[in-house]
């Protein structure tokens, strides 16, 4: 990978991680709850991105562009299973197996759906 | 959803530490802190993931380690500032929200194990998504506790 590659690799990191934040933010002014409806929109959003650039075929550099850094610093595990065992330690361990199981379920879902998409464009 | 919060010994929930917060607005530090962490942590598991690199047919060490050490991190970055808002000070966004949330991920996880699926490695895919979501709440839990340990010893 050429030097220009990582340097798109880190602004590209810093471009996913802004976006992921302005979304969560979006979607938390418009809805209260305790659900982590922001991150399970940025995970499964991203994962449908990521479906997409499987399915157009897109390798090489441009994947680790787009792929690695872009979409991978906008998806977060982290949050998602911090927010996951908060919930748990509240007692609201209904919302935390689902958080947990929705997540997985629209994941896999929106990555094949987006390869479907992407192998047919 | 959620129907019956436990009226505990914390005072507040420290899920707000990570979700921003609905009514402050936006600025510009914030977000300067928040793209920083997230080159770093996009650097750092770009790198990791090529130097660590695993074959098709294999459990994908380099992204398991990733999330589930990110978690670790995330868990006592956010315990430290519970009860100060993540957007208060600089640390939050910038190894919460940026590093954290960048340097771990969830897009290249559901695209392994779409992969695996693929290749009918059910037994492998099960594995792989469990044992990353009970890893990553392992690490949650135990940064959680060292970090709320450590406060009570100071």
């Amino acid at each position: 990978m050429s030097a220009w590659t990582w340097v798109g690799v880190a602004l590209l990191g810093g471009v996913g991680a802004c976006a992921r934040f302005l979304i969560v933010w979006l979607i938390a002014m418009r809805h209260g709850g305790n659900f982590p409806l922001g991150v399970l929109a940025v995970n499964a959003s991203g994962s449908l991105a990521l479906g997409l650039l499987a399915g157009l075929a897109v390798s090489g550099d441009l994947l680790v562009l787009t792929g690695t850094a872009t979409l991978g610093s906008y998806t977060t595990f982290s949050t998602w299973m911090f927010e996951t065992q908060r919930l748990g330690e509240e007692r609201w361990v209904r919302a935390a197996v689902l958080n947990v199981v929705v997540s997985l379920a629209l994941g896999i879902a929106a990555v094949a759906l987006g390869r479907t998409i992407g192998s047919h464009a | 959803m959620p129907s019956h919060p436990r009226q505990g010994d914390r005072p507040t929930s420290d899920i707000e530490t990570v979700k921003p917060q609905s009514t402050s607005s936006l600025d510009a530090r914030e977000l300067c802190a928040i793209f920083v962490g997230g080159i770093a942590g996009s650097l750092l598991r770009a790198w990791l993931a090529r130097r660590f690199a695993t074959g098709d047919g294999d459990w994908p060490w380099a992204i398991f380690a990733i999330n589930v050490s990110g978690s670790f991190v995330l868990a006592g970055v956010a315990t430290h500032l519970q009860g100060r808002s993540l957007r208060s000070t600089v640390l939050g966004p910038l190894l919460g929200v940026g590093f954290c949330g960048a340097y771990t991920t969830f897009s290249t996880m559901q695209l392994e194990l779409v992969q695996m699926i693929d290749r009918n490695r059910y037994a492998l895919a099960g594995s792989y998504a469990l044992g990353s979501v009970l890893a990553g709440l392992l690490a949650i839990w135990a940064g959680t506790l060292l970090v709320r340990r450590t406060q009570m010893a100071l």
